[in-house]
């Protein structure tokens, strides 16, 4: 593909023919600000945050959506571009509630590290704000539409990636909001909680129910990790705070980029339930009781070791969990074929 | 059907017989309807059948004299039309009597005559000479007022279709061309060269191209395009032909608001009747060319009629602005090439074909051609529709077409282009109306709306009410205009209110540039247009809500204060019997007092006084 050239604050970059200015950007190392841009997804040009100043265009146009252009100069820091950046920030905080304190996406928000970088404050335009009730009746998904900033990347999310489309902008102007038809909760919609809405929110608007209190996004350790329930592979974080299991997120996995369904992402509560077993248990006269490793282990090694030695290694069969490690899946398999001798092997997402 | 000859000379026929006979017409425009017409027509035809005449009961549209109507037209055989005003069911039996049977016209009750080659009346202005019209070129609006806009025979008599005709036997770019020799841009407001957008769309490349006309007019106080409709939507409809030709395309639908059911239905009713004379549908006239026409009507949100929230709109979809470019030139309806042009765009292209891009060229400016339909409404003594030359000044529309300003009180402001607009001081009177002179000064040329404002218009109040009108427009897609004008009708609230601070005025002035320049399409762009030209031009008006917290005009409540001025006082009472809270108390013949406490600020104790007694300020 043919390559153009173009001067981005005064840095030449070369990127290929059909970039946007916002891509051109990014390759010179020069940072623009976004809130509706998402490489994966369709481009509103919405938020104009990322409004820039190109000689010869009419007002500021947004980078997002501009292709850059042989010879384009493009300006990033000018006074009307940060006059402009600064007021959107101020007329979106001046509809925000001030609440970063016990935000659950505290310091994983846009709309704050942006007014951070910026340094505007949330007082500066005084008014009317929204005052919707919060939604949490349902086991998965907080959404606190006093905190949208209407970006509609959920929306687009639902759209364009899932392929669902629950929610888009309903009402206009100031009352826009985003929400399933006729105005109903999540849990009255046809949603089924992939929760991919939640991991493109840039701001508190959407947020895992299960993390609520949990820690704070700076707290927690994210390991990259791939599903175990199903076939699929998909990859994820496991939010890990203290060595416990506190939620999953997002991450750009192979296979499935962001985008997870609701035991994926979700479905990891049974990590550290109360209820999991800890010892193993022996049924001794039709109760079970709890034993040490060593004797659980001999009485499984026995009673294994028999049914091959009396019938053959094919007549042992393996069932593993998806409620298992990977790692411990893995060990599964190698027990079976190497141990046992069989490829009698299977896994309950098979099921 | 391969030409239009032979009908044509059939329909002439009829419509000149039409003028051997007696004959009464009625306006039935929206603007006439709404001020009776209707119950006119039904007086006089009750009179005519009483006195059993042999008469013709027609009807018509606006001719534009809105602030006229009921509008009748009487015509005898050989002898000018004479339009009448302000006629009644009362006036009828009157008029009919001394017009149809003694044969004199009621000169009083007469706005003026129409001769059309016939004997003119003696002491009744014709049209070309009376105020409203001296100034005025009747082009676009040539038809309205003057034919049935339901009659395709009155269209066809009166050179409809010809232009198409001339049309399918050029080449679609000699059409382009003749288009674009003419100059004419577009009438939406934009102003862009009709000629030029069909060259884009005749290049663009694609199977299927469409051909869109945006009626969607919502602009507070115009009603052009409307007019036209309900006038002559033949006009319209052969535009849209023309420019479909011209661009390849075989499909055009008409985006008309659903808030002008009269034009939804006479538009509907001339393509049927073009289609049963095959000007619609499939190989017209012999040439190859196909083309329909479906209406889609707005669901009521001003936002579509920016062109890319009205495709959004056609297609099903949520009626939001898209991103430009890809311009709707080479991706518009369902992502085809598409032109979007309006009403009165497409009712100039006809016109332009018939009588030739040089006979345009000849009227207006130099970058700005031929005329243009406005509406006039506001404190003006004739509220109506008037197509001028442009290059016309305000002053002229105002003062002499308009007929200056109601009661002889004081021009203040002309508010050029609805809440896209700026309002514009007397010093500006002068100007020549035209895209590039008007668009210097911080206004618009617009879709042709003008709102003149008179001493008694408070300009922050003006302000607030076209913020008021396009925050509550706003679609709610980019943050500047959905959040922008909520805080700027905010603050200009708080002005009103008396509750203004000196920085408000900084911090508007702030927030409309970045709305201006920030803004993804054109109605977050021109939003902030009132504020910034009241702000340029009646500063002092802020200046005295915000630090004298006084309202010159006497129109915000908030900082009115009501006072009886004793020397002027008689003591007759009528104030204190009117006052709906007793706040007047005072014994006969006696100087009263006016507790400003307990005053409501209603204005009644005002407008009763008549020795101007009671002050408010």
């Amino acid at each position: 593909m043919a390559n153009i050239t173009l001067t981005i604050d005064g840095i030449q970059v070369t990127v290929p023919k059909g970039s946007t200015v916002l891509e051109a950007a990014k390759t010179a190392g020069v940072f623009i600000p976004t809130f509706c841009h998402d490489p994966e997804l369709s481009k509103p040009g919405a938020c104009r945050i990322c409004v820039v100043e190109i000689p010869g265009m009419r007002n500021l146009p947004a980078s997002c959506v501009t292709e850059a252009q042989e010879g384009m100069v493009v300006n990033t820091q000018t006074p009307a571009i940060l006059a402009a950046r600064k007021t959107i920030l101020e007329l979106l905080l001046a509809n925000h509630p001030e609440d970063c304190l016990t935000c659950p996406k505290n310091g994983e928000c846009k709309l704050q590290e942006y007014a951070y970088f910026y340094g505007v404050k949330a007082d500066t335009l005084k008014g009317a704000k929204h005052d919707y009730p919060v939604e949490d009746d349902n086991p998965f998904i907080v959404r606190d539409m006093n905190k949208c900033i209407l970006c509609g990347r959920c929306i687009r999310m639902c759209d364009e990636i899932q392929g669902k489309h629950i929610i888009d902008f309903a009402y206009r102007g100031f009352n826009s909001k985003v929400t399933p038809a006729m105005d109903t909760p999540y849990s009255e919609s046809d949603c089924a909680f992939c929760g991919n809405c939640v991991a493109v929110c840039p701001v508190g608007a959407l947020s895992e129910k299960g993390m609520l209190r949990k820690g704070r996004r700076w707290e927690i350790q994210k390991v990259k990790t791939t599903c175990p329930y199903c076939g699929a592979g998909c990859n994820f974080d496991l939010n890990v705070k203290d060595g416990k299991v506190i939620g999953v997120t997002s991450t750009d996995g192979d296979v499935n980029g962001r985008a997870l369904c609701v035991k994926g992402r979700f479905g990891y509560g049974f990590i550290h339930h109360p209820d999991r077993l800890t010892t193993p248990l022996i049924k001794k006269n039709g109760k079970f009781e709890e034993a040490s490793w060593e004797e659980a282990i001999n009485l499984v090694a026995e009673k294994l070791g028999g049914i091959k030695a009396k019938y053959g290694a094919d007549a042992n069969a393996i069932l593993s969990s998806a409620r298992c490690t990977n790692e411990e899946n893995y060990l599964m398999n190698k027990f079976s074929r190497v141990v046992l001798g069989t490829n009698n092997i299977d896994h309950c997402a098979r099921l | 059907m391969n030409n239009l000859n032979e009908i044509r000379a059939k329909y002439t026929e009829q419509f000149q017989q039409k003028s051997k006979r007696a004959r009464i017409v009625v306006g039935l425009g929206t603007c006439g309807i709404a001020a009776g017409g209707d119950k006119v027509m039904e007086a006089i035809k009750q009179e005519v059948a009483a006195r059993n005449l042999d008469i013709d009961i027609d009807f018509t549209s606006c001719i534009g004299m809105c602030y006229r109507e009921p509008i009748v037209e009487v015509a005898l055989p050989g002898m000018a039309s004479v339009i009448y005003g302000d006629i009644f069911p009362d006036k009828v039996s009157q008029l009919i009597e001394s017009h149809v049977v003694n044969k004199q016209p009621v000169t009083e009750w007469a706005a003026m005559q129409i001769p059309e080659g016939r004997t003119e009346y003696d002491g009744i202005v014709t049209m070309d000479k009376s105020a409203y019209y001296e100034k005025q070129v009747r082009t676009v609006t040539s038809r309205l007022g003057r034919t049935n806009p339901e009659s395709i025979e009155d269209y066809i008599a009166t050179g409809g279709y010809e232009a198409i005709e001339k049309a399918l036997s050029m080449d679609r770019l000699a059409v382009i061309d003749e288009v674009k020799k003419s100059g004419l841009r577009g009438r939406g407001g934009a102003g862009f060269s009709t000629g030029m957008k069909w060259t884009f769309v005749y290049n663009a490349q694609g199977d299927k191209k469409y051909a869109v006309c945006n009626a969607d007019e919502g602009d507070p106080g115009a009603f052009m395009d409307r007019s036209v409709l309900e006038g002559d939507p033949h006009g319209v409809i052969e535009g849209m032909m023309i420019g479909g030709y011209a661009i390849g395309a075989d499909e055009g639908y008409i985006y008309c608001r659903a808030e002008y059911p009269l034009a939804i239905r006479r538009l509907n009713l001339a393509i049927a009747k073009a289609e049963k004379l095959g000007l619609l549908g499939e190989n017209i006239l012999g040439s190859g060319f196909n083309f329909r026409i479906r209406i889609k009507a707005g669901a009521g949100a001003f936002v579509c009629g920016e062109e890319t929230a009205l495709l959004n709109s056609i297609e099903g979809q949520r009626g939001m602005p898209r991103v430009r470019p890809p311009f709707p030139a080479n991706k518009g309806l369902w992502q085809k090439p598409t032109t979007l042009n309006n009403v009165e765009t497409y009712a100039n292209v006809p016109f332009i074909l018939r009588k030739g891009a040089d006979w345009y060229a000849g009227m207006g400016t130099e970058k700005s051609k031929g005329s243009k339909v406005f509406c006039l409404t506001g404190k003006i003594n004739n509220t109506g529709l008037a197509e001028v030359p442009m290059g016309i000044t305000l002053r002229e529309v105002i003062f002499n077409i308009a007929g200056g300003i109601q009661d002889g009180k004081q021009f203040k402001a002309v508010q050029s282009g609805g809440p896209s607009g700026g309002c514009l001081p007397a010093e500006k009177l002068d100007l020549p109306i035209d895209y590039e002179s008007l668009g210097a000064v911080g206004a618009i040329m617009g879709s042709g709306g003008l709102v003149v404002m008179d001493e008694n218009t408070c300009m922050v109040d003006v302000a607030r009410f076209f913020l008021n009108f396009t925050q509550n427009e706003s679609c709610g897609k980019c943050i500047p205009c959905r959040e922008g004008t909520k805080r700027m009708l905010e603050i200009l609230t708080r002005i009103c209110d008396g509750e203004g601070k000196v920085e408000d005025m900084d911090t508007l002035e702030r927030l409309a540039n970045v709305i201006k320049t920030a803004s993804l399409c054109g109605l977050g762009q021109t939003c902030p247009n009132p504020i910034l030209t009241t702000l340029r031009y009646f500063r002092h008006e802020y200046e005295a809500h915000i630090i004298d917290k006084r309202c010159p005009a006497g129109v915000c409540n908030a900082l009115l204060v009501y006072k009886i001025i004793a020397e002027n006082c008689t003591g007759c009472g009528a104030c204190r019997r009117v006052c709906p809270v007793g706040a007047i108390s005072g014994e006969n013949k006696q100087p009263h007092t006016l507790d400003t406490a307990a005053c409501i600020k209603c204005g009644g104790c005002v407008s009763k006084c008549k020795f101007d007694a009671i002050i408010r300020g």
